[in-house]
């Protein structure tokens, strides 16, 4: 069997486990689709304060607006449904040691722990957040050309990578800082900015969102192709930043990994 | 048992100067204020919101990062991580409640956590923050039971949604719950003068503001002594309700736990 075809596999496996879990756990599984529910609701009360207050904000209209945030919630479906289980998974496997029998596996470390863990309840948010882009630009007259959906989903597979290569940056400190059940905190915390479009920040916060924590790149840069108002140097920008970022997780990652030390010493 | 609580005030304080890194990893998830600091400094540039001009919202903001690190509580991933692995039990042995160890490690570790918000505190005050901040020594003192019994609010809900661990294999999504209300509806995200009806009046009956944007108010002057007098009943009314019902639950986890044979 090619090597590609035994990762395929295993994923399959691990997606499957996960499957069975929220099986044992039904009621979870409901409770957290409910959940997405209250959770939309909060995402939606400031916007709505905001545009209360002001027809637009640095630009944006209520619809375009309402874009960046359909864009953020299908990337937190992502974020909470495949990443978020299985970073908090390794955190739990380096503070018990048992990261070691991870390693010994005979496969990727690094696509082990990545596929640990899914949780599918977040197929919610995805529909959720789906609903808001077409209701967004029902209601904003926006109407894509093809080439901007194209780079909208381009845009959004970029973001993916992102934010699995920040996944992959937290990981690498937690092999630093042991005491870390606030990773994930952290993690989510800081990703909430990504909901308001990128060009209401300026100055330092606008470099800082594009280039260091690239939510801009992730969420706004989408919602501006679907609008097909995406300049050619903002296409650039997302395309390098999402090269480096990806490149610049696998490369912390085997610097880490080759220098944990477990548990045991 | 109370002459021993200070000396896990100086263990707790001890520890929080001994991870750091972790620290500072806390520190960075409280950068929110910031974040809509130049959200709502971006929309005041064509004027002035509800009263709120730039100058309003960078105090506003700023008081915020600093009250939310003082009030800041963790107890409820140590508790569901000790629940989950067992490691309770240790802690049921020893004479001292568990609970009550947690919020006197918690307590200590609170200087040296807001020692990080002090350079934000002083570039505030330089940028002429000083005078937007009460005068009023009353208000002020006011201000430190406020914050206070502001932090043995979140101290509670989280040691409650904690306890809840001994029931509940997911109980932590309940807390993403509780956060997802408090972020809305405390004052963390936009000051609550903002907030139209009918949003404002549910938001009013809720405890999410006693825990955040009172305390900033009273510090920003935005509310009289009197009114602040009534927040600091309201606040006592809410901690004995927690408390009461902490208790409660905790018991019967507890007895729960013991069956478990962890």
């Amino acid at each position: 069997m090619t090597r590609v075809g035994r990762y395929l596999r295993l994923l399959g496996v691990q997606v499957r486990m996960s499957l069975l879990t929220t099986l044992q756990y039904r009621a979870d599984f409901w409770i957290e689709c409910g959940l997405t529910v209250f959770w939309i609701a909060a995402t939606l009360v400031p916007l709505i304060v905001l545009f209360e207050l002001r027809d637009t904000v640095a630009g944006w209209r209520w619809p375009e607006a309402l874009l960046v945030v359909g864009f953020f919630t299908v990337l937190k479906s992502v974020l909470g449904g495949a990443i978020q289980p299985s970073l908090d998974a390794v955190v739990q496997h380096v503070r018990n040691g048992t990261l070691d029998f991870i390693l010994l596996k005979p496969a990727d470390a690094q696509f082990l722990v990545s596929t640990a863990k899914f949780s599918p309840a977040r197929v919610a948010d995805l529909v959720a957040g789906l609903g808001m882009l077409v209701y967004a630009m029902h209601i904003g007259d926006i109407r894509p050309s093809v080439g901007g959906v194209l780079a909208a989903l381009l845009l959004l597979a970029g973001a993916v990578g992102i934010l699995y290569s920040i996944w992959i940056l937290v990981v690498s400190l937690s092999f630093l800082v042991v005491k870390v059940d606030n990773l994930t905190f952290l993690f989510s915390s800081i990703y909430d900015a990504a909901r308001w479009p990128g060009s209401i920040f300026r100055g330092v916060a606008a470099v800082l969102l594009t280039f260091v924590v690239p939510l801009t790149v992730m969420t706004t840069y989408p919602a501006l192709a679907l609008r097909d108002v995406l300049t050619a140097r903002e296409a650039a920008t997302a395309v390098f930043v999402t090269a480096m970022f990806i490149a610049g997780g696998r490369w912390v990652w085997m610097r880490s990994i080759g220098r944990y030390t477990s548990a045991g010493g | 048992m109370i002459r021993a609580i200070p000396t896990m005030l100086r263990i707790g304080f001890a520890e929080a100067v001994a991870y750091r890194a972790e620290m500072v990893v806390w520190v960075l998830s409280y950068t929110m204020p910031l974040v809509m600091l130049a959200l709502w400094s971006a929309v005041a540039a064509d004027g002035p919101v509800q009263g709120y001009g730039q100058a309003d919202f960078a105090a506003y903001f700023v008081t915020a990062l600093v009250v939310r690190m003082m009030v800041a509580a963790w107890v409820v991933w140590e508790l569901n991580f000790e629940i989950k692995q067992g490691r309770l039990a240790a802690r049921l042995l020893r004479p001292m409640h568990p609970l009550l160890h947690f919020a006197t490690m918690n307590l200590a570790a609170l200087p040296m956590r807001t020692a990080f918000a002090i350079p934000v505190v002083v570039i505030g005050f330089a940028l002429g923050g000083a005078d937007l901040v009460t005068h009023d020594p009353v208000q002020w003192l006011l201000v430190v039971v406020l914050l206070f019994l502001a932090w043995v609010m979140t101290f509670l809900v989280q040691a409650l949604v904690g306890t809840l661990a001994f029931f509940w294999e997911s109980s932590l999504a309940l807390f993403d719950l509780y956060m997802t209300a408090y972020v809305v509806c405390s004052g963390y995200v936009m000051p609550l003068d903002l907030v139209p009806e009918p949003f404002a009046s549910v938001i009013d009956v809720l405890p999410f503001r006693y825990q955040l944007s009172v305390p900033i108010e009273a510090i920003l002057g935005r509310i009289t002594v009197a009114e602040t007098l009534q927040a600091v009943g309201v606040q006592l009314a809410w901690v004995a309700g927690l408390f009461l019902v902490v208790m409660l639950t905790w018991r019967a986890g507890v007895r729960r736990f013991a069956a478990f044979g962890g």
